[in-house]
């Protein structure tokens, strides 16, 4: 098995459809249709990966998303019929580590969900210094001063991807091609709102980032020890 | 100055009545002052002329008396002692005292006489008119006029002068003069002139004080029922007039009210029918979403067993599959042309240099222009093109141009053009296919119009590619202009501001019409 995957949709024949896609790529789906039930579904099925469609009856994916979250750093990958600006934002600030707008391909939604689900693959010991913390990636832990800092995988992974290459100045679209696992060309506000999620946890004040910087224009770079 | 009072002349309803009331009433007070003025002055000129020229006669006749007197024993002598005496009852006979200055004069025809002459206060005798003097001499008898009486050591002054001729004997005779000043009578006058002039100014003003508040009571509600009108096209629908009374202003503010009433009625029925029908065309296309999903997936699944079916079932799906593309990119452009038809396409403005974005897209479309076999050659200056823009719409309006030039250029090259002005930046598209007609220029950027119905469409293109770009190119303040010719091709044209929400008039810095001198 790759991984547990909790679908939260009220549409039986999409639910059943992305079962029968999941299944194929070896995955292990887990259905819930009650935005009101979700939390308690999660509780019971402990999935690696969470489907989400904004559209729920009883209660919204967003709100779900905010209660999933405030326990829990596993993935969420939201399901949206919109792209107005504001509901993706406010998709995404709720806690949700990426998107897919309706319709998307079955292949599409596939790669992201692996993207999110690498993790669980082997990594090699490996310990990166980024100012006073220290970042153990095969442990996907983050300490400052011995206090364990408490990341989703997502921010993690953004974090150790920047903190690899210090020296390096990378873009939102490389960013999205890196961390999220994106192909094409997409929605480099994925990259800004995590971005900011990130340094809400990690930088001593968050308005004046000191580990994640950003460079004008172009975009993102750690913090290099040899500047 | 006077440009200003011109200006307020048109400007100001208020201004012109107050202004036409008071030159009509100065012109009737002055009319009726000037005529009453005319009367009063020539009543007491006259009844003053009478009464002088009867005390005259009162002092001749004493005169005559003692003219006759004396020429009791014949002609008397000239003699100082006479004239004395003539002079004497001449003045006496006023019991008022000097009302009047009297002259005696030599009269006589005969120029050997020898008569004294005689005056009172110093008067001159230039005070007589010369021809008076004559007219007397010759008459004999009693003439007066008008005249200014002058004094030798006093200012002169105006008055009458009443003259006769006072015979002594046979051969001499007495020019008499009486001068009445005016004295007292212009001192009259000029009470009666001063009041007059009081009264007319005080009238005038009174009455353009009253017109001006009449005109206020009557301009005020009109100003304010302009201002009102002025917020109700802005879009304040609800602002009314204030009704106060039955009068015909009352009127007017009712069957204002009832207009901005019945209109603000009708617009809201309309936006809430506009309104209506874009939520219900958002509403489908997101209802449709889920469906469309499902059946993607689906198809997607089929489309990935394909080796293993049999050939009409592979076509089939090859069909299911391709379609589901066109009908995705559909429901797509129907749901972006929805939400610009309701206003909620916001910009999201950065910094961005045209070529680059104009780059990806000429990228994203080569493969597509590789299977039509046509080439893109990209035209680009040297230095950046950077214009306040939100890529991503730039970027589909471009992919959008490109498309369309695809598909119509027949397979010849394409050229994409890139140039930037002083304030505003440019793309340009020019393919070399069959090109527009005048009709079809009017016409390209309707929605789901094609240039040839009769021509299948190989590309599938959602036929809102064009109407998305416009829009797109509205959103940024822009012009997308079109050119065409049948035989030769058609070039589009994206201006943008540089800076957004610049007024961009007419130029642009590349040229519409290819076939300009220089391109």
């Amino acid at each position: 098995m790759k991984g547990r995957v909790l679908v939260v949709d009220d549409d039986p024949a999409l639910s059943e459809m992305l079962g029968i896609v999941l299944q194929a790529d070896g995955f292990e789906p887990f259905f819930e249709s009650d935005g009101s039930r979700a939390l308690e579904a999660f509780h019971q099925t402990r999935p690696d990966l969470v489907l989400l469609d904004v559209m729920l009856p009883g209660k919204d994916g967003i709100e779900v998303c905010r209660a999933i979250r405030a326990e829990s750093g596993v993935p969420i990958v939201m399901l949206t019929a919109k792209t107005d600006t504001v509901d993706v934002v406010l998709g995404l600030e709720s806690g949700a580590d990426d998107y897919v707008v309706k319709p998307f391909k079955a292949k599409e939604l596939i790669a992201r969900i692996r993207t999110r689900l690498r993790r669980l693959d082997d990594e090699k010991p490996e310990l990166i210094r980024l100012g006073d913390l220290s970042i153990d990636v095969a442990g996907h832990s983050v300490r400052r001063d011995g206090q364990v800092i408490d990341l989703t995988p997502l921010e993690f992974d953004l974090l150790v991807c920047l903190a690899r290459k210090p020296w390096q100045v990378f873009s939102r679209e490389v960013l999205l091609q890196d961390v999220w696992g994106y192909r094409h060309p997409a929605d480099t506000r994925l990259v800004n709102v995590h971005v900011q999620r990130l340094r809400s946890k990690i930088e001593h004040d968050p308005e004046n980032p000191e580990l994640v910087l950003t460079v004008r224009g172009v975009g993102y770079k750690a913090r290099d020890e040899s500047d | 100055m006077f440009r200003a009072l011109t200006r307020r002349w048109r400007r100001s309803l208020a201004f012109r009545v107050v202004a036409t009331t008071l030159v009509a009433a100065t012109v009737l007070v002055g009319v009726s002052l000037g005529f009453l003025l005319i009367r009063v002055t020539n009543g007491l000129v006259d009844a003053n002329t009478s009464r002088s020229i009867a005390e005259a006669n009162v002092g001749l006749a004493a005169a005559q008396q003692v003219v006759l007197q004396a020429s009791e024993g014949g002609p008397p002598p000239p003699s100082e002692g006479l004239a004395d005496s003539i002079m004497n009852s001449l003045v006496t006979s006023d019991d008022r005292g000097a009302a009047y200055e009297v002259l005696l004069l030599e009269g006589s025809s005969a120029a050997d006489t020898q008569l004294s002459e005689r005056g009172t206060n110093l008067v001159e005798v230039s005070s007589v008119p010369l021809d008076m003097r004559t007219q007397v001499r010759e008459q004999g008898r009693e003439v007066w006029t008008y005249t200014t009486i002058q004094y030798v050591n006093q200012p002169s002054e105006p008055g009458l002068v009443v003259g006769s001729l006072l015979t002594i004997g046979t051969e001499t005779a007495y020019e008499v003069y009486y001068l009445f000043p005016y004295g007292e009578l212009q001192g009259t006058l000029d009470l009666v002139r001063s009041t007059a002039w009081i009264a007319g100014l005080l009238l005038i003003g009174l009455l353009g004080l009253l017109m001006s508040l009449i005109a206020r009571h009557v301009v005020l509600p009109v100003r304010q029922a302009a201002r009102t009108a002025e917020l109700v096209r802005a879009g304040h629908l609800e602002q009314r007039l204030p009704v106060r009374g039955e009068d015909d202003l009352a009127a007017l503010a009712l069957a204002f009210n009832d207009m901005a009433g019945s209109l603000q009625t009708q617009i809201r029925q309309l936006e809430s029918l506009s309104r209506l029908q874009q939520r219900f065309v958002s509403d489908v296309s997101h209802e449709l979403r889920t469906p469309l999903t499902t059946i993607r997936m689906a198809s997607d699944v089929i489309y990935e067993s394909r080796e293993t079916m049999p050939p009409s079932l592979l076509r089939s799906s090859e069909l299911l599959h391709d379609q589901l593309d066109r009908f995705e990119s559909l429901l797509a452009d129907l749901l972006e042309i929805s939400r610009f038809d309701a206003g909620a396409a916001q910009l999201e403005t950065e910094s961005t240099d045209l070529r680059v974005v104009v780059g990806a897209a000429v990228e994203a479309a080569r493969p597509l222009a590789r299977a039509r076999g046509c080439e893109i050659v990209e035209l680009f200056p040297d230095q950046p093109c950077v214009a306040a823009c939100d890529p991503r719409r730039i970027e589909r309006i471009v992919r959008n141009l490109l498309s369309n030039a695809i598909e119509h250029g027949e397979g010849h090259p394409i050229e994409v053009r890139a140039a930037v002005g002083a304030s505003c930046a440019a793309v340009s598209v020019r393919d070399f296919g069959r090109g527009l007609d005048d009709d079809d220029l009017d016409r390209v950027f309707d929605r789901f119009w094609r240039a040839d119905p009769s021509r299948v469409r190989n590309l599938g293109g959602t036929g809102l590619g064009l109407s998305i770009a416009l829009e797109d190119t509205r959103l940024h303040g822009g012009r997308l202009a079109v050119w065409g010719r049948p035989g030769q091709g058609a070039l589009f044209r994206l201006t943008l501001p540089r800076v957004a929400g610049q007024d961009l008039g007419e130029t642009s810095p590349l040229p519409l019409d290819p076939t300009e001198v220089g391109v």
